[in-house]
C-alpha cells in the first residue's frame, strides 16, 4: 500500500544517509558534493510536503533549498576551495569508525526520544521529526569532528537542512518562519564568507587549529 | 499593532539604512545618537500605549520594562561609542569605512532586539534574536586581529548551534500547540499558547523546554555553555561589550522566561523552576571562582556578567512575586552598572593602550576621573551599599532564605567569592605608581554618570510608580 508518508520518509531517510556519508568523506570537494545532494533531497522532501499538505507556498522553500543550498553555495564554496588550494584531505579528530558508531547512537537516541514523546501526533510528523532530529545531531557531530573551517560551514548548513525538514514536516507551520530560516541561511553565508576570507588573510590556512593558538588570557 | 511598537522597531532599522549611506564618522556618530534618542522616546511612550496582544506583537508590563531598559542603554552606549570610535579612528585601529558599517550595524542590532522583545509570535521572537546575534558576531570581529577573528568564530559557531537548538524547541512547541489550537498561526502565538497551556501535551512541552533551555541558555551565557562569552566581550569594540552584557544576554533570558511561563502553566510538564535554580547557581559559583584567574580587564567583567546572569536566572527559577521582583530589579541594575563599567573600561584601555590588568596601575594618579568612575562601578557591581545592586541582591537573598535557607547560603558564598576578586583587582588597578604608557583620553563621562546615578538612586529610593510597575511585571511572570 502506497501512502503519502512513505515518500516523505523515503526522502528524509535518504537525507539521513547523506548525513552519514558526510561523516566519512575525507576530501573537501566530496563533502561539498554530498552536501549538495542532501540539499536537493531536502528540496524534494519539502516539495512533496507542499503537495501532500496542499500548501503551495512551501514550494518557495523548496525552490530556495534547491537553488541556494543545492547549487549556488556548493559551487561558490568549491571555487573558493580550489582557489585557496585546499582540496586535499581533511584532518579528522575522531576516526571514521568511531564517528559512525557515534552517529548510529545519535540516530537511535533521536528515534527513541521523538517516537516516545509524540505518541499523539500523526505518523506524518512523528517519523519525519525523528529523522530531522537525527540529521541535526549528526550535523553537530560533523562540526565537532572536523578541524576545517569549510567543513564546519557545511556542517552548520546541514544542521539547517534538518531544521527546515522538521519545520516543514510540522503541519501548517506559518510561512513566516520558513522564509526567515532561508533568509538567515543567506546571512549566515555572508558572515561565513567574510570570516573564511579573513581567516585566509590572517593565517594562510583555513584550519581552525591555527585559531586555537590565540587565547585572550595567555597574552 | 500600534504606532509605538512600529516606531520602536522601525526607527533603528530605517536609521541603519540611512547611516549605511552616510560617509564621515562624525556625522554618522551623531546620527546614531539621534536615532537612538528617538527610539528611546518611542520606548518610553510605550508606557501609555494600550496593552494587549495581536497575532504578531504583544505589549505587557514585562516587555515594556525590557524595551525601556534596552533603548536607554542603547542611547547611552551610542553617546559613549561616539567618543570611543573617535579615538579608534585617530589611532588607526578602525578605518572610516568600517566605522560607517559599524554605525549601521549598531542600529540594525537595536532594531532586531526590539523586534524580539515585542514579538508575540515565537518564530518572530527567534528571528529577532538570531538577527541580533549575527550582527554582534560581525561587530566582535571588526578589528580583524587574529584574536578578534577567533572570538568571532567561536561566538558564531556556539551561538548558531545554540540558536538552532532553540529553533528545534520552537518547532516542538508549535507541534504541542497544533494539537490544542489547530494548525496555523494560533499555535505559534505566545499569548494563545499560554492561555491553553494546560491542554498542551506535557511530554512535548518537556522536550521542547530542554531544547529551548540549552539553546537560549547558550545565549544567556549560563555555564557550561558560556565558552563564547568572555572571548566575544574582550576582543570586540568596548561599546559592543557593553551592549552584549547589558542587553543581548537579557533578551535571551527574556525569551527563555516566556517559554518558562508556558511550561510552568502546564500541570503535567516538569517544573522549570528547579532547573533554572540549579543552572543559575552553577553559573554563579563557577564564574565567581573564575574571576580570580583573569588577566584581561574586559574578560574579568565578562565573567562577572556570567556570575550575575546566573544570579538573575536563579531568582526567576525560585519564582513567586518577590523573587521575580528581585530578579527583574537585579537585571535592570546589572545592565546599567555593567555597561557603565564597560564605558569606564573602554577609556581606561585606550588611556593605557592595553587590556592587561598587570599593566594598568595607579589610575587614581594618572586619570582620576576614570579611576573614580571605574571604582564606583565596581563597588556597585560587587554589591556594596548604597547602590541598587546591593538592594536587589539583598532581596534575592532574603526571599531565598525564607524559602530554602541552604540555597541562600550557597548564593551568599558565590557572591562573596566574586566580591573578593573584584575588589582585589580594583585596588591593584587604582592605586600605586602609575604605569606607562599613559595617554590623554577625551572621555565622555555623561553616559557613565547617568547610569551610576540611576543605580545609586535605585539603591537609596525607588519611586512608587516604578515599584508598582515592577510588581505588576513580577506578578505576570508568575
Amino acid at each position: 500500500m502506497f501512502a503519502a508518508y512513505d515518500i516523505a520518509h523515503l526522502l528524509a531517510g535518504l537525507m539521513l544517509v547523506t548525513g552519514f556519508a558526510m561523516l566519512y568523506q575525507d576530501r573537501i570537494s566530496a563533502v561539498l558534493t554530498t552536501f549538495a545532494v542532501q540539499a536537493i533531497l531536502l528540496s524534494c522532501a519539502v516539495a512533496w510536503q507542499a503537495v501532500a499538505q496542499n500548501r503551495p507556498h512551501l514550494f518557495i522553500t523548496a525552490a530556495l533549498a534547491l537553488g541556494l543550498k543545492g547549487l549556488v553555495i556548493p559551487y561558490a564554496l568549491r571555487r573558493m576551495v580550489l582557489k585557496l588550494g585546499m582540496h586535499r584531505e581533511v584532518e579528522q579528530v575522531v576516526g571514521v569508525a568511531k564517528a559512525f558508531i557515534l552517529g548510529l547512537c545519535l540516530t537511535a537516541l533521536s528515534f527513541m526520544l521523538v517516537l516516545r514523546v509524540t505518541v499523539k501526533a500523526d505518523v506524518f510528523t512523528r517519523e519525519g521529526l525523528a529523522m530531522a532530529l537525527a540529521i541535526i545531531l549528526i550535523a553537530l557531530l560533523m562540526m565537532i569532528t572536523r578541524r576545517n573551517a569549510v567543513t564546519q560551514i557545511v556542517g552548520f548548513m546541514s544542521l539547517e537542512n534538518g531544521l527546515i525538514l522538521a519545520a516543514t514536516g510540522a503541519r501548517g507551520m506559518p510561512l513566516v518562519v520558513e522564509v526567515s530560516v532561508a533568509f538567515s541561511v543567506l546571512i549566515a553565508l555572508f558572515v561565513f564568507g567574510v570570516f573564511v576570507f579573513r581567516i585566509r588573510e590572517r593565517f594562510d590556512s583555513v584550519d581552525i587549529e591555527a585559531l586555537d593558538q590565540v587565547r585572550g588570557d595567555q597574552r | 499593532m500600534n504606532l509605538s511598537i512600529a516606531l520602536v522597531i522601525a526607527i533603528p532599522l530605517v536609521g541603519a539604512a540611512i547611516l549605511a549611506l552616510v560617509p564621515g564618522y562624525r556625522i554618522s556618530a551623531a546620527g546614531n545618537v539621534l536615532a537612538m534618542l528617538a527610539t528611546f522616546a518611542a520606548g518610553v511612550s510605550l508606557i501609555f500605549a494600550p496593552k494587549g496582544a495581536s497575532d504578531y506583537f504583544i505589549l505587557d508590563e514585562v516587555n515594556i520594562l525590557f524595551i525601556i531598559l534596552n533603548t536607554l542603554v542603547g542611547l547611552t552606549t551610542s553617546v559613549f561609542s561616539a567618543s570611543y570610535i573617535g579615538h579608534e579612528i585617530e589611532t588607526g585601529k578602525l578605518t572610516p569605512t568600517l566605522v560607517r558599517f559599524y554605525h549601521a550595524m549598531f542600529l540594525g542590532m537595536m532594531g532586531a532586539m526590539n523586534l524580539a522583545l515585542t514579538a508575540n509570535n515565537i518564530g518572530l521572537l527567534w528571528v529577532g534574536l538570531e538577527l541580533a546575534t549575527l550582527i554582534t558576531v560581525v561587530m566582535v570581529g571588526i578589528y580583524r586581529t587574529p584574536a578578534a577573528i577567533e572570538a568571532a568564530w567561536k561566538y558564531f559557531i556556539l551561538g548558531s548551534v545554540g540558536i538552532s537548538l532553540a529553533f528545534f524547541g520552537t518547532i516542538l512547541i508549535y507541534l504541542a500547540g497544533q494539537a490544542a489550537l489547530g494548525e496555523g498561526l494560533p499555535a505559534m502565538t505566545w499569548s494563545k499558547l499560554l492561555e491553553s497551556a494546560a491542554q498542551l501535551d506535557p511530554a512535548l512541552v518537556n522536550l521542547a523546554f530542554v531544547f529551548l533551555l540549552v539553546g537560549y541558555g547558550t545565549k544567556i551565557g549560563l555555564a557550561p555553555m558560556h565558552a563564547w562569552l568572555p572571548d566575544a566581550h574582550s576582543e570586540g569594540p568596548t561599546p559592543i561589550s557593553a551592549v552584549l552584557s547589558g542587553l543581548l544576554l537579557n533578551i535571551a533570558l527574556y525569551a527563555l522566561l516566556r517559554f518558562k511561563m508556558i511550561a510552568a502553566a502546564n500541570p503535567g510538564a516538569i517544573n522549570p523552576g528547579p532547573i533554572l535554580v540549579v543552572m543559575g547557581l552553577v553559573s554563579l559559583i563557577f564564574a565567581a571562582f573564575m574571576l580570580y584567574m583573569r588577566r584581561d580587564i574586559k574578560r574579568l567583567f565578562a565573567y562577572s556578567s556570567i556570575e550575575h546572569m546566573g544570579l538573575i536566572t536563579f531568582a526567576f527559577g525560585m519564582g513567586g512575586p518577590l523573587a521575580n521582583f528581585a530578579g527583574l530589579l537585579h537585571m535592570a541594575m546589572h545592565s546599567l552598572t555593567k555597561s557603565a563599567i564597560f564605558f569606564a573600561v573602554g577609556h581606561v584601555a585606550q588611556a593605557k593602550g592595553t587590556q592587561r590588568m598587570e599593566d594598568i596601575r595607579g589610575l587614581s594618579v594618572s586619570h582620576p576621573g576614570l579611576a573614580i568612575g571605574l571604582a564606583a562601578g565596581v563597588i556597585a557591581i560587587a554589591g556594596l551599599p548604597p547602590f541598587g545592586v546591593f538592594m536587589s541582591e539583598f532581596l534575592i537573598l532574603t526571599t531565598t532564605f525564607a524559602r530554602q535557607p541552604w540555597l541562600a547560603v550557597l548564593v551568599a558564598f558565590g557572591l562573596l567569592v566574586g566580591f573578593g576578586a573584584l575588589l582585589w583587582r580594583l585596588q591593584e588597578m587604582i592605586f600605586g605608581e602609575p604605569s606607562e604608557p599613559s595617554h590623554k583620553v577625551e572621555a565622555s563621562y555623561a553616559p557613565l554618570l547617568v547610569h551610576l546615578a540611576l543605580v545609586l538612586m535605585a539603591g537609596l529610593y525607588l519611586p512608587g510608580p516604578v515599584v508598582t510597575w515592577f510588581t505588576r511585571a513580577a506578578e505576570l511572570l508568575k
